[in-house]
């Protein structure tokens, strides 16, 4: 038996935590994108984007449980993978000349899957950016006074969300941060998204090579997916 | 017909022991033969200084066979040099071209330090072994050889595993200088065995902690280790190190 504490922090285990918190963030993104697909078929005034959004104001506390569950999730995430990298380093402490030089074969060394944690920290400095842009706002009823409101179907008058969604992606600028952002999402799901279930031991010799063709199918989807919603909504409004 | 000779530029990692700060120094091995192994080639080089009154370049060999894990280090950026599952006993000069400028470096880690120019220690290996690579076995009469029965597909799989020779090239290939493959091929190999199993969950604890220990780093599953090993062990090694370290968290046979 391994004490539970020793075993996180253990060279093993502490990819059972990376592992377990990524496939949890890849769940939420997938969820993510499926919802704001409705930004695509938008209906009258935004309402199928805004009553998916109502949905989840509705659930009032319980959507904050999920939101503080959510940052958990990312939060340790962040920790384990900073604290990996850090000790990574300090097995190293003096790099090739020639620097490294792939044999190729079954190596999957790239710039990629090298710089994990460059393509994860942007993903992380995006996701402050990006909570400040549509999440915090909305809580502290800016967007309601710069966008106007939206009744839902239960009488309720909320901020017009997709009147904010519309009015940043009619700028270039966040347009040209979102797809930017985007790449980086998909750098960093095309080596994660194996490596989780490589970490976690759920790999057979036989699968490896078609769940590391997965994640290239996954992380393609998802930063595409993801993309293509700034740039259809600003070309809609230009 | 290829040229039977070639002249090389040697950019050699020369460092008198682990504190000395080490530098690159330079050397030109002319009129190489093409069929000599690379050690073979850097045994001429080492006459010749030696006969101009310098310091021989310090390395690593034994069996030179390909098949006792002494020797290695890397060479422009590969461990072991540009050929597949070999080490640098079995490479040979006819791998590179004439003219080419060759940069060779010990293998980089913390847990192996520099002993001399491209001889590293590598007790760190040997540490990880002592915390639980092995079966304990009461001594007494010799057992027949095949009273514990082994399938052939298990069988195979131990033996891959225990082909490693411990040489330490996935350490020096890997990114994050990790000894997981190293680490996962011994206790795979010994966990997939009648004999090793009644002491697999200690086993993997202690190697897997004193491999943290020793200061190695942490697999983020790059898999170069698999393409340097000269024993094409695979990483589905690392795989079942997970999934006994995840067994020895639960249970404690």
């Amino acid at each position: 038996m391994i004490p539970l504490k020793r075993a996180l922090s253990s060279p093993v285990g502490r990819k059972f935590v990376m592992s377990l918190s990524g496939i949890a963030l890849v769940l939420f993104v997938i969820v993510h994108l499926l919802g704001n697909l409705t930004l695509f078929f938008p209906g009258e005034d935004g309402e199928n984007f805004n009553d998916y959004a109502a949905f989840f104001a509705d659930l009032g506390p319980v959507l904050y449980i999920i939101e503080l569950g959510l940052l958990v999730v990312i939060v340790v995430h962040m920790a384990w993978g900073i604290s990996t990298w850090l000790k990574n380093r300090n097995a190293r402490p003096e790099n090739y000349g020639t620097g490294q030089q792939s044999k190729g074969g079954p190596s999957n060394l790239s710039l990629l899957s090298k710089n994990m944690i460059f393509t994860g920290g942007t993903l992380g400095i995006f996701l402050i950016v990006h909570l400040w842009h549509f999440r915090v706002r909305k809580e502290m009823g800016s967007v309601k006074e710069e966008y106007g409101t939206y009744e839902t179907a239960g009488g309720r008058e909320v901020a017009d969300l997709y009147a904010m969604v519309e009015g940043s992606f009619s700028s270039p600028g966040w347009v040209i941060f979102y797809v930017a952002s985007m790449f980086f999402l998909g750098f960093h799901l095309r080596h994660g998204f194996w490596s989780a279930l490589q970490s976690l031991g759920a790999m057979k010799p036989e699968w490896s090579k078609g769940i590391y063709a997965i994640g290239l199918v996954v992380a393609v989807i998802l930063a595409v997916g993801f993309m293509g919603i700034p740039i259809w909504m600003f070309i809609e409004a230009n | 017909m290829a040229k039977e000779t070639i002249t090389v530029h040697l950019k050699v990692w020369r460092q008198n022991g682990p504190n000395d700060q080490g530098r690159f120094e330079t050397y030109k091995a002319e009129d190489v033969n093409v069929h000599m192994s690379f050690l073979e080639m850097l045994d001429v080089v080492n006459e010749d200084l030696v006969r101009a009154g310098d310091d021989p370049i310090a390395f690593d060999s034994d069996c030179r066979e390909g098949i006792c894990g002494t020797c290695g280090f890397v060479i422009n950026g590969q461990a072991h040099g540009p050929e597949p599952s070999t080490t640098v006993c079995q490479l040979h000069m006819r791998s590179f071209k004439d003219g080419e400028t060759i940069t060779i470096e010990p293998w980089r880690a913390r847990p192996f330090p520099v002993i001399k120019d491209l001889v590293v220690d590598r007790d760190a290996f040997d540490r990880i072994i002592s915390a639980g690579g092995y079966v304990s076995v009461g001594t007494g009469p010799h057992q027949d050889a095949n009273a514990a029965k082994v399938g052939k597909p298990l069988a195979d799989r131990a033996f891959d595993a225990a082909a490693c020779i411990g040489c330490g090239a996935c350490v020096a290939a890997c990114p994050n200088a990790a000894a997981s493959l190293f680490t996962g091929a011994k206790i795979t190999h010994l966990s997939l065995l009648p004999q090793g199993k009644p002491e697999r969950s200690r086993r993997t604890r202690r190697m897997v902690h004193q491999m943290e220990k020793e200061g190695f780093g942490n697999c983020s599953n790059i898999g170069e280790c698999e393409a340097v090993c000269p024993k094409d062990i695979s990483i589905d090694n690392i795989a079942k190190m997970k999934r006994e370290y995840l067994r020895a968290i639960f249970t404690d046979s």
